[in-house]
């Protein structure tokens, strides 16, 4: 998806993970993810590098979809749909 | 194509499918399971498998923890007491750590001035402590199993262990069964 796309993608939960380093983000991400619906869009909200690289993985690895990365001041807004 | 070059390549074909039944067997044999076994009792390597441990566990993979010899340190409970030791597993008791707070890093410890350091800076940059990360895989159904065999070497009790849930004694060849059919194995010593 585009920049202006995720902006204003539909976004059924957001995961305010801002406060916890690796692996804290993951963790949240999975717990959330079973509260929302297939095909519903969620979003991790990190201050930390590297999650911006492990949340596509785990998209990978668990079947959903990576949908794209937005860049804030000082943290990311990853967003995912779930399978 | 000359009658040899034809049975060259008909052979070369049957070959390919028998390499092709091997891969799949050993594709099918393989469950998403991670197994570590865990030597070293130092804050940082119990800290890094934890970590690891926490982010299969994220994504479904079932993570199967080994504790043996030195890392059994961090499964003791500085607040339950074992009777019945003589003395020498006494000393043992004394002398390492009674619970995973009280490691030592397996560098720059400085006197227990490095583990400090550490946890102040996890706390800083919001990284989970150690009593944090072993609730969580609790909660992800981590599966802990204590090396029987050491913690009666190294003098420990189940009495003086950590309330975990499912928490399992048992010998290396359980380890060593477990670990065949998992698609990866860690060593951390």
């Amino acid at each position: 998806m585009t920049a202006e796309e995720l902006k204003n993608v539909a976004v059924s939960k957001s995961v305010d993970a801002r406060g916890t380093a690796c692996p804290g983000p993951l963790l949240e991400a999975k717990k959330a993810i079973g509260t929302i619906g297939a095909g519903d869009v969620m979003e991790v909200l990190s201050a930390d590098e590297g999650t911006r690289i492990d949340i596509p993985k785990w998209c990978a690895k668990q079947g959903h979809e990576y949908l794209g990365t937005l860049e804030e001041s000082g943290y990311f807004k990853i967003y995912l749909r779930k399978k | 194509m000359s009658q040899e070059t034809v049975n060259q390549l008909q052979e070369l074909r049957e070959e390919i499918d028998q390499i092709k039944n091997k891969v799949t067997g050993l594709e099918n044999n393989r469950l998403d399971q991670l197994s570590i076994a865990i030597i070293a009792g130092d804050f940082d390597k119990i800290l890094a498998t934890m970590i690891i441990a926490l982010a299969a566990a994220a994504q479904d993979t079932k993570v199967k923890l080994f504790f043996s010899f030195w890392s059994l340190s961090a499964l003791r409970d500085r607040n339950k007491k074992a009777k019945g030791k003589d003395i020498i597993s006494r000393m043992f008791g004394m002398m390492l750590p009674k619970e995973k707070n009280r490691l030592k890093l397996s560098r720059m410890n400085m006197g227990g001035m490095g583990p400090r350091m550490i946890k102040s800076l996890m706390k800083k940059q919001n990284v989970m402590s150690l009593d944090r990360m072993f609730s969580e895989a609790a909660g992800l159904g981590i599966e802990i199993t204590v090396c029987e065999m050491s913690m009666n070497l190294m003098g420990f009790k189940k009495e003086e262990l950590i309330d975990y849930p499912g928490l399992r004694f048992a010998g290396a060849a359980t380890f060593v069964a477990e670990a065949a059919e998992s698609s990866f194995q860690f060593f951390i010593s």
